[in-house]
């Protein structure tokens, strides 16, 4: 076992690395940066056998990851951010015709405003796209997961691609200790890459992403939410082993001090750390507080949700993006839709976009206004958790007319 | 392309596979975008290869020993009727396409 500081970035590099990846095609975008210029030293140097493609867009880097996965090695890249968006209609054609690409994305708001900083508004925008996203805590999982990724993608029962998430400069440029898994078990662990459904080889041609016409779109459509269903299984089989051959723990959902919560609280991502704190230290005070984390948003997994929440009858839901236009965000409909039988409250949150900081006084309001709720002592409810008093006084502009 | 459709016929065992895709390239040749074809007056013909040099897609080829002097590739002519307007004979017409 050894270890190494690695920030997420370089983790997520190096996850690529122990994979093997024959094909890179990757656009810089901050705060990925850093993904593609590890790459293409590793490449360099010889550290890793790969064709580094250099393309001049996101929607190309895509593209050719997609079609050399097709031709039968395993290719990946990584964006953020607007790079994500302009990928958008690669994305659900690598989903569509089933090849299964490993792809970090780096979460960064999309502009405008011009951000460069945390914000999970970009995968969110993905999420039906037929992709699974995984949402990673620290650095370490970053790596795991991107590994794990590997497996279940390829795995003949899903074939399907897949995101890992992590957020920017909180994970992405946050230098974390990392235990580096030996390549052979790795090699062990997620195979060889081989086409599992169809293939580009020119001795035995075939038409990819033909035009398809109303008679088949929703069979296909349905084999696509079928692969995601399985994937819950292939996902379980796989984290036990993972713990099995590297002895780290992973779960769909993790629940954290939940069992006897009065009150729970779903979040996403680099914040769980500090909600985790959060959690112990008003244990400390006797205040019955639980966390559930989502690892897997996609397949989203209700069922775990259900079980987890259990008896505590107000939750509260974190959403990193602003769910503009909706009654509440992402997550948050996820959650409702999960509970839409059980009697529980279910409350919704935004914050920490833009990279604003999810501190532990954000999380500590949260948690005691949802504690007042459960004990009838308000109704009040702050959406908006960490909202400056000022919003529609920010700014001013002189304006010659 | 037609050696490619050959193999494609030649598998014989089927597999069941996920997600849109073809074996069999119904619409490979452009030609079959066309709904109108050019129709050469061979008697006007000067053989001048102004229609050969302006096709956009390269399927005119002039023979000037051949009677039928202008050559087309229908497998790949969409008929978009740019020959018809440079020449200058006037000797091509845009007539319906037959299927």
């Amino acid at each position: 076992m050894s270890y190494k500081m690695l920030d997420g970035n370089t983790a997520a590099a190096e996850a690529l690395k122990l994979g093997r990846v024959k094909v890179i095609a990757s656009y810089p975008i901050t705060p990925q940066t850093v993904i593609p210029e590890t790459l293409s030293e590793m490449v360099e140097s010889g550290d890793l056998d790969a064709q580094y493609v250099r393309v001049e867009s996101e929607h190309s880097a895509l593209s050719v990851v997609t079609c050399a996965a097709m031709a039968g090695v395993r290719a990946s890249t990584a964006t953020a951010s607007n790079g994500l968006a302009l990928m958008h209609e690669v994305v659900g054609m690598t989903s569509g015709n089933r090849v299964p690409v490993v792809m970090p994305v780096v979460n960064r708001g999309i502009a405008a405003p011009w951000s460069l900083w945390c914000e999970h508004v970009d995968t969110m925008c993905e999420r039906d796209m037929g992709w699974l996203q995984f949402y990673c805590q620290n650095v370490q999982e970053v790596l795991d997961l991107t590994l794990i990724a590997f497996r279940v993608s390829e795995d003949a029962r899903v074939l399907l691609p897949t995101m890992v998430c992590l957020d920017g400069f909180f994970l992405s440029h946050s230098m974390q200790k990392v235990t580096m898994p030996e390549q052979e078990k790795v090699d062990q662990f997620i195979g060889e890459y081989k086409n599992k459904n169809v293939y580009l080889d020119p001795t035995d041609p075939m038409f990819l992403s033909d035009l398809t016409g109303n008679e088949e779109y929703t069979e296909m459509r349905y084999q696509q939410k079928l692969a995601l269903d399985a994937s819950v299984t292939v996902l379980e089989e796989a984290f036990k082993e993972f713990e099995k051959e590297f002895g780290r723990k992973y779960e769909l959902v993790e629940g954290y001090m939940t069992q006897d919560a009065d009150v729970v609280l779903v979040a996403l991502g680099s914040m769980c750390g500090t909600a985790q704190y959060v959690v112990n230290q008003m244990r400390k005070e006797g205040k019955k507080v639980g966390l559930l984390k989502v690892t897997v948003f996609r397949p989203f997994p209700a069922e775990y949700i259900r079980k987890l929440v259990g008896s505590a009858s107000v939750v509260g839901v974190f959403d990193r993006s602003a769910g503009l236009g909706g009654d509440g965000g992402p997550v948050f409909y996820e959650i409702c839709s999960a509970l839409r039988n059980q009697p529980t409250q279910v409350y919704h949150y935004v914050g920490g976009i833009g990279g604003r900081d999810v501190r532990v006084e954000t999380i500590e309001m949260i948690y005691d206004e949802l504690l007042a709720i459960k004990a009838g002592e308000t109704t009040q409810h702050t959406e908006w958790i960490d909202l400056k008093e000022d919003a529609l006084e920010l700014r001013e502009v002189i304006k010659n007319v | 392309m037609q050696k490619q459709q050959e193999n494609a016929m030649k598998t014989t065992k089927k597999y069941k596979v996920l997600g849109p895709v073809a074996t069999q390239f119904g619409a490979a040749t452009t030609g079959n975008w066309r709904l109108e074809r050019p129709d050469v007056d061979f008697s006007r013909c000067t053989k001048c290869r102004t229609c050969e040099r302006n096709c956009p897609t390269n399927v005119i080829e002039i023979k000037k020993d051949q009677e039928e002097c202008v050559v087309i590739n229908f497998d790949y002519c969409k008929g978009c009727g740019v020959c018809t307007n440079v020449c200058p004979q006037q000797c091509i017409n845009l007539i319906e396409e037959r299927r």
